[in-house]
């Protein structure tokens, strides 16, 4: 029997056990606990995580082999399944990829319009994130609450395009139509409601004793490691990286808009849960200036041979008909090219890393999952620590299965 | 102001790898092909002299028409500090698909590796752990390779001859 250190994170620093027996833990494939469907293969000596081994590919859907067979356009719907708690970010990172790649340049309007459906689905992220923490905590009515504030983000996404989860929002080349005056009133709405629910989420929350206890030091990484293992977004930011894909490399005209970028310190649970709750202020900040701003314009760039023509003009004119048939079918000719075009997701950097030959589909395409790069230093992450830890530190992380498997 | 930096930092890795072919392509993005010899001391020496510190991307490319140079590794790494980016490439040929591993550099390599070799078949050099990530353990085939066709080729229900898919 071995004496066993307790550090200041409430870690146990040393990994001998204490009685020599290890029991094997099943954690998943299909776990209430994990929101998902990962497997991990726990060695535990008691309630503490020896080693972990996850195995992932249980809702593997071989995206990118698919996008090698279809048209350009034809890929949003695939994007909308990567990480499905923020689709219209997926969806605008590959229209701008796209865009780039034909060099179309967008109008202001359209770029703001992106920007505000892209921060209302960034809250609505980070929102199933938070209140999934306070759930694995114990504290389901904070979840409860929000998830209506989120029902109502989507009911704004329904407004736009008709769709809630899944959205496949937009064209490349801009958006299929302006957005309609009952948008405007649900935004803005949202914007004048949302807030107190917010504040009161967390009121629940954030300077909770019960909470704060439960999930400072959990899951905790260093800046180090976390930059090693290839984190972005709020997860590496929490560990006090200020690396923001929306200001170092702005696109849709972020460099338009004041905002902060919210870090933190230790790269634990709390660190994570708060700098998400931060960056649902800074986006709210944004969707304000953005809306305020709105220009005046058209709602789609000037490229007719990408853009889908409205449908009453290709029941009425021939060109809108040919370019329909032509878009529909990939027949517009793609300038030959690789592009390497990243947003920021709801996770952190999502990359899309495009080979065209010049055809009418991606030769190659191939995502950059923050989930997928950022999952694998979850086992140094919770080696030490109890297993209910390693449940928060799972969906602090926010690993969304669907962005994990592709 | 960047256009320098990036200057200064081509003009050292083409005095440090000779070898090395650099050029800009239309989307202001430096693309460097190394041979796979060279590719463990390029990113190394990107790493540690360079600050490339955050490797953003590692996959695998299927040319079946290159003869000799079948397949492509391609990684993107990215200079936090002054935010510059690089894509390296190195090319493969299918009778020796065998790579240096980066995971003792950059921990983020190693699912990335693991991915491109479950869908390509490229063999990492000195991985820990180099096993299928995505697919099934006992898939005999690597899919994402151009040969294998989207779905099943024996089946004739699905004929769609008229747009030539």
């Amino acid at each position: 029997m071995s004496e066993l250190k307790i550090n200041r994170q409430g870690q146990f620093s040393s990994l001998e056990t204490v009685d020599g027996e290890i029991a094997t833990l099943n954690l998943g494939p299909t776990h209430p606990a994990t929101h998902g469907i990962f497997q991990n293969i726990l060695k535990v000596d008691g309630e503490r995580i020896i080693s972990a081994e996850p195995t992932v590919g249980y809702i593997h859907r071989a995206f990118e082999k698919l996008a090698e067979h279809r048209s350009f356009q034809q890929v949003t719907p695939i994007t909308d399944r990567l990480n499905y708690c923020s689709s219209p970010i997926n969806n605008m990172g590959w229209h701008m990829t796209v865009e780039k790649l034909i060099g179309a340049e967008m109008p202001k309007r359209v770029d703001y319009m992106r920007v505000i459906v892209m921060e209302l689905s960034r809250i609505a992220d980070h929102l199933v994130c938070n209140s999934v923490i306070g759930v694995d905590t114990g504290a389901l009515t904070g979840f409860t609450y929000v998830f209506q504030e989120r029902e109502k983000i989507y009911d704004i996404f329904e407004e736009i395009c008709g769709a809630r989860l899944t959205t496949n929002v937009g064209r490349i080349g801009g958006f299929d139509r302006d957005f309609s005056p009952a948008v405007f009133a649900k935004i803005k709405k949202f914007l004048k409601d949302f807030p107190k629910v917010f504040g009161e989420f967390t009121d629940l929350l954030e300077r909770n004793r019960i909470f704060m206890d439960r999930v400072i030091g959990a899951g905790p990484i260093s800046a180090e490691r976390a930059l090693n293992y290839g984190f972005t977004g709020p997860n590496l930011r929490a560990a006090g990286v200020d690396y923001d894909v929306r200001v170092m490399n702005p696109y849709s005209s972020y460099q338009d808009f004041d905002f902060q970028i919210p870090i933190g310190k230790d790269g634990d649970t709390y660190d994570r849960f708060r700098v998400r709750q931060e960056e649902i202020h800074e986006s709210l900040k944004i969707i304000h200036q953005a809306l305020n701003n709105l220009p005046e314009g058209n709602y789609h760039g000037d490229v007719p041979s990408f853009y889908i023509p409205p449908k009453e003009e290709v029941y009425r004119s021939m060109e809108a008909l040919i370019y329909h048939f032509k878009i529909t079918m990939g027949e517009t000719p793609v300038p030959a090219g690789e592009i390497y075009h990243a947003v920021e997701g709801g996770n952190g950097e999502l990359g899309y890393y495009l080979v065209s030959d010049g055809g009418r589909t991606p030769y190659r395409l191939h995502f950059r999952r923050p989930c997928f790069i950022y999952y694998q230093a979850y086992p140094e992450m919770i080696q030490g620590s109890v297993l209910s830890d390693a449940i928060l530190t799972l969906s602090s992380m926010n690993v969304i299965a669907g962005e994990l498997d592709a | 102001m960047e256009n320098t930096q990036l200057q200064e930092i081509v003009s050292k890795i083409e005095t440090k790898f000779p070898n090395a072919s650099i050029s800009e392509d239309n989307y202001q993005m430096m693309n460097i092909v190394v041979g796979k010899s060279e590719i463990y001391d390029m990113v190394s020496y990107l790493k540690s002299d360079l600050e490339f510190g955050f490797l953003t991307d590692l996959c695998g490319v299927h040319y079946p028409q290159n003869v000799g140079n079948e397949f492509q590794v391609v990684y993107h790494l990215h200079h936090l500090p002054k935010n510059i980016r690089l894509r390296l490439k190195v090319n493969l040929s299918v009778d020796d698909l065998s790579i240096p591993s980066m995971v003792s550099l950059f921990s983020a390599a190693n699912w990335m590796e693991r991915e491109t070799f479950d869908f390509y078949g490229i063999k990492f050099e000195g991985h820990p752990d180099l096993r299928r990530i995505l697919n099934m353990d006992d898939m005999d085939y690597h899919p994402m390779r151009k040969e294998y066709a989207l779905e099943d080729e024996t089946r004739d229900d699905k004929q769609d001859s008229f747009f030539g898919r």
